[in-house]
């Protein structure tokens, strides 16, 4: 049969089923499409431009970070947090240290703590940076992704010289972190901020009142509060929707209590809210880093508790016990007491939460991520359904979906 | 050394919390166990009163749990616990600023559970990749296939048994489903 016998022969309707006098006509979107960022796949329904269905597939980032978690030691679960949201490494090291430091019941030193929020802000400085400059670029601002991207390498090159990496940090330990501030790193984060006010001021006149963004933006997938709460949605995405609820401030973790910040949130949930609630996030984040530097103490920034951090060298060598700890650390590994815990931090999108189970060997039973963006996801036909095709690019662009994290 | 840190098997303490009390007063047979180790409220219901309990603890105005945090699975096959699975639901109340822990213990010949995605949106996709990693089945749900892994995929790879480094052969090209192909109306 040629193709034009078998296309007449459909439409006449008697080679199947179905009802092909309806216009809807479903499209793939991704996975390999750009705005898809490599990773998701779209089936969206089409009756014309508008989408009045859609599927959505995921799972093509999938290492299984759960599985390999569990195979491992609780210390060597620290580098694979680094590939779960790979814009803020930093923020799921710590939250990843500070589930493991609840199971034990211990705290780190306020030095370690202090030196976290300034590091954690900073990676939720370049989440949002990422996010804002990807999904402007994605509707053609490209300037500001440049932008962007400029002073997000500001802010790697601080990462780096704290961590060694600028993305596989690996950065806390169990009761602390493994480096304390290099030499005159808090007056390059001053100089560094400085630049960033500049940039985030040029940014801000070149986007925020410019017609032709606010066009693509304003009221295009708006989510009511019942919904988002109901989707399960944290972070900017729950703020936007005129939600303010914030881990830092709702759960009050590390040092976040002394420190005073505010928490932006917008009123109808669209594109554009979700825009204005990360620039400011980034504004009161700066904030942060300013006033914890200020008031960071001296003091060590590990703990000193046996069993938790490895034993200096000179005691290694020098002495039976340092050398017994450190032969039992790397042997038999951390040996957190038997329980469960579920410990949830303000990641760069969300709420990153560990639920961990200890049996009191050293093997974990269950590590468990729950990965704000899977919400945002989860949620994408209900913002989408209803706007047209073009839509789904600032829609996608400002859920700020994290591969790593969503698959895991 | 802490204390603490060096015993193997530390005391969970058996604090009552607020919320455990009222659970206890609302549905006083259905509580198997709690506790709150750390500061996190657990309650360990029956599996029978899963929804109900759901249902009250998302609609009473004294619980207002508006948001299913996070749900998942433990499998205690190396524990050597019984029952063998565990689910296990986080809630979060904004109204009222806490957070509890749900736990509901399932058996491995008949791990079933009533689906909750009718008290929150956020469930679905939940309980599809619970489904997937550990073989729950989650009675009621409307499309329970896998996410995360194939369609293909043999076996359910956060269980225990499964082996961390098993391969499973190359699944074969799909055949173009119908309804994808393009511009059939032009």
């Amino acid at each position: 049969m040629t193709d034009m016998n078998l296309l007449q022969s459909r439409i006449e309707g008697d080679s199947s089923g179905e009802d092909f006098s309806a216009s809807v006509m479903s499209i793939e979107i991704g996975p390999a499409h750009p705005a898809m960022h490599g990773i998701v796949r779209f089936t969206t329904h089409l009756d014309g431009e508008l989408i009045v269905g859609m599927d959505t597939e995921i799972g093509y980032l999938h290492r299984g970070f759960e599985k390999e978690s569990e195979n491992s030691k609780w210390i060597q679960v620290i580098p694979y947090t680094d590939r779960l949201n790979y814009v803020s490494p930093l923020l799921n090291n710590i939250g990843y240290s500070m589930a493991v430091e609840k199971l034990y019941g211990i705290e780190a030193p306020r030095r370690a703590e202090f030196t976290r929020v300034i590091m954690g802000e900073i990676s939720r400085i370049t989440d949002h940076l990422t996010c804002l400059g990807a999904a402007a670029m994605e509707i053609g601002a490209f300037t500001f992704f440049l932008w962007f991207i400029k002073a997000r390498e500001y802010l790697w090159e601080l990462v780096e010289e704290m961590t060694g990496a600028r993305l596989t940090t690996n950065w806390t330990r169990f009761g602390g972190n493994s480096t304390d501030l290099p030499d005159g790193f808090l007056t390059e984060l001053a100089d560094r901020l400085a630049k960033l006010k500049d940039v985030m001021e040029e940014c801000d006149k070149l986007l925020t009142r410019n017609k032709i963004f606010i066009d693509r933006v304003k009221d295009i997938g708006s989510f009511s509060k019942e919904d988002a709460l109901s989707y399960g949605f944290t972070g900017p995405l729950l703020r936007a929707c005129g939600i303010p609820y914030d881990v830092r401030r709702a759960d009050s973790y590390s040092v976040y209590d002394e420190l005073d910040f505010e928490i932006p949130v917008g009123s109808t949930g669209d594109c554009f809210d979700r825009f204005l609630v990360r620039m400011e996030e980034i504004r009161q984040s700066i904030n942060i880093i300013e006033q914890a530097a200020d008031k960071i103490p001296e003091g060590p920034f590990m703990t000193d508790e046996r069993m938790l951090h490895y034993p200096d060298k000179k005691d290694v060598y020098g002495n039976i016990e340092g050398l017994i700890d450190h032969f039992k650390l790397v042997m038999e590994g951390h040996q957190p007491p038997a329980g469960e815990i579920y410990m949830p931090i303000e990641g760069g999108n969300g709420e990153i939460g560990f639920y961990l189970v200890s049996d009191g060997s050293g093997d974990p039973v269950r590590v468990r991520l729950r990965p704000p963006c899977f919400n945002f996801v989860a949620a994408m036909p209900a913002m989408t359904i209803g706007h047209y095709v073009a839509d789904i690019v600032p829609i996608f662009g400002s859920v700020n979906m994290i591969g790593g994290e969503l698959d895991r | 050394m802490g204390e603490e840190i060096s015993t193997k098997e530390a005391e969970i303490p058996q604090d009552t919390g607020e919320l455990t009390s009222l659970l206890r007063q609302e549905f006083p047979d259905e509580i198997t166990d709690y506790h709150s180790h750390r500061g996190d409220e657990t309650v360990v219901i029956k599996r029978d009163s899963f929804e109900p309990v759901c249902r009250f603890l998302r609609e009473d105005s004294r619980c207002s749990f508006e948001i299913m945090m996070d749900l998942t699975a433990v499998d205690r096959l190396e524990m050597n616990e019984e029952p063998r699975f565990e689910m296990v639901y986080h809630f979060k109340s904004l109204t009222h600023a806490r957070r509890l822990r749900l736990k509901v213990r399932l058996t491995e010949d008949d791990c079933k559970i009533a689906s909750i995605h009718h008290l929150w949106k956020a469930v679905d996709w939940y309980e599809r990749e619970c489904f997937d990693m550990f073989g729950i089945h989650f009675e009621g749900h409307p499309d329970l296939r896998r996410i995360l892994m194939y369609d293909e995929f043999e076996g359910h790879p956060l269980r225990k048994d499964y082996p961390i480094d098993k391969q499973q052969p190359l699944s074969q090209l799909k055949e173009v489903d119908e309804r994808h192909v393009y511009g059939r109306h032009t």
